[in-house]
């Protein structure tokens, strides 16, 4: 058998991707709503790229204050690596979140 | 608190090489989410070989090896041999392969996998044609699709053949566990992981994702076709166990014209075309429920 110090090197990524910002790809941006949000987190389930964020929502505007007493947290998109996808805003249920041209 | 219908976990990172709207990467997450960090994944040549990143990157927070096109099925076996070897019995190896590497190529390590009934996952990521390399015709293909090597024109040679049932051609090596698993429907998509997580032995799970750039499909309609596909009966949800089949959603019937002209690979057909696709979809959805009704004779046997 070879032992282990002999063995050839092998390439490893080992980089979490998070330093790739794949936001450059976007044309059309997420732009949420937070008054008409009613923190489902729909949009948060199906992101293709990670980039919904459920952070503490008592900075965020809401539909009613019932709604930021029983759910603390409200989506929060990352821009940095939302690459504009739009699928967000489709599965909204309440059509919160707008598509918006990207201005560069 | 918020109510999360899904595991909050992330082991997959932003920053991954996938299209916008890619349904694979949302069933990478998924599958993550429910397997958790104990879990070794192989992957051999496909989309999911380039979206981790470019070197030094990675978005995988689990360990991945890569792997030959044809040999997922060995690879994992070989994974698995090596963790036992080493005293680690607790840890989830999964094979991720693309629909070419599985009901293509990979086959034959597939079947022998299989046979041998290795204690791994199988996972056959389906977006229905080689979409790596430029969208080229696939076993997976579905009746009536354009693509590069089944291309359109006054001949109308598109796909002519219907999709192989890997569900089914896998179940029949009696392994414990098949089953067919939609981006559209995280809920369900993450109770079977979780339920193939728990069962020892050959599991083998056909997740369908679509994709935007292959489909010629709008980005944000990844998740709305994936639910159209399973309402539609394109493409049922349904498992295996010990034989016994079980349809696992039976919705209320959409039309199936919804689904296929929100495509841009299924633009060339005609009305009449869309009545032959239904009809062979009705048959095999048919044949799903006969199978479902039938092994159910079974459980007595097991009892
Ligand atoms: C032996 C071998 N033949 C061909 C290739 C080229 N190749 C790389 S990825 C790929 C397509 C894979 O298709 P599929 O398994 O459906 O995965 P997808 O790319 O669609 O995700 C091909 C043909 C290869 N890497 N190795
Ligand atoms: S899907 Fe819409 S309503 Fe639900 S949390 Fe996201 S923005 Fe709010
Ligand atoms: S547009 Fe797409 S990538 Fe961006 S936050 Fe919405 S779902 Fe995620
Ligand atoms: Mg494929």
């Amino acid at each position: 058998m070879i032992p282990y110090d002999k063995l050839p090197h092998t390439p490893i990524a080992s980089v979490n991707s998070v330093v790739v910002k794949t936001g450059a790809w976007r044309t059309f941006k997420p732009v949420i709503n937070y008054e008409k949000c009613i923190r489902c987190m729909i949009c948060w389930k199906f992101c293709p790229d990670v980039s919904i964020r459920l952070e503490d929502g008592s900075s965020y505007p809401a539909q009613s204050e019932r709604i930021k007493e029983t759910i603390k947290e409200a989506p929060v998109i990352d821009y940095d690596h939302c690459k504009g996808c739009g699928i967000c805003a489709e599965e909204c249920p309440t059509k919160a979140i707008e598509m918006v041209p990207e201005e560069k | 608190m918020v109510k999360l219908t899904i595991p909050e976990i992330e082991l997959m990172s932003p920053g991954h090489t996938g299209c916008q709207g890619c349904g694979a990467t949302i069933a990478m997450r998924y599958a993550l989410k429910a397997l958790g960090e104990k879990t070794i994944v192989s992957i051999p040549a496909c989309c999911w070989a380039v979206m981790p990143g470019v070197w030094p990157n990675n978005c995988m927070r689990v360990p991945l090896l890569y792997t030959a096109f044809e040999t997922t099925g060995a690879s994992i076996s070989g994974i698995k041999a090596a963790l036992r070897a080493l005293g680690e019995e607790d840890v989830t190896v999964m094979g991720w392969a693309g629909d070419g590497g599985t009901a293509d190529i990979g086959m034959q390590a597939l079947s022998a996998a299989a046979e041998r009934n290795e204690d791994v996952i199988y996972v056959m990521y389906d977006n229905e044609a080689y979409m790596n390399t430029g969208i080229q015709r696939s076993g997976a293909t579905p009746l009536g699709a354009w693509t590069t090597t089944t291309p359109v024109g006054k001949t109308k040679f598109w796909e002519r053949r219907p999709k192989k049932p890997m569900v089914d051609i896998v179940a029949a090596h009696k392994v414990p566990y098949a089953a067919t698993l939609s981006i559209g429907y995280p809920e369900d998509f993450v109770k079977k992981m979780k339920k193939a997580k728990e069962i020892s032995g050959f599991r083998f799970l056909h997740i369908y994702s679509p994709c935007p750039t292959g489909w010629k499909s709008p980005p944000q309609y990844t998740p709305k076709l994936a639910k159209l596909a399973v309402t539609s009966r394109a493409f049922p949800l349904y498992e295996v166990e010990e034989g016994i089949y079980r349809v696992t959603m039976k919705p209320k019937k959409t039309p199936l014209k919804e689904y296929l002209m929100l495509q841009g690979r299924f633009r060339h057909l005609t009305d009449e075309d869309m009545k032959e696709l239904e009809r062979d979809i009705e048959r095999r959805w048919k044949e799903l429920l006969l199978k479902e009704e039938m092994t159910a004779k079974l459980e007595e046997l097991n009892e």
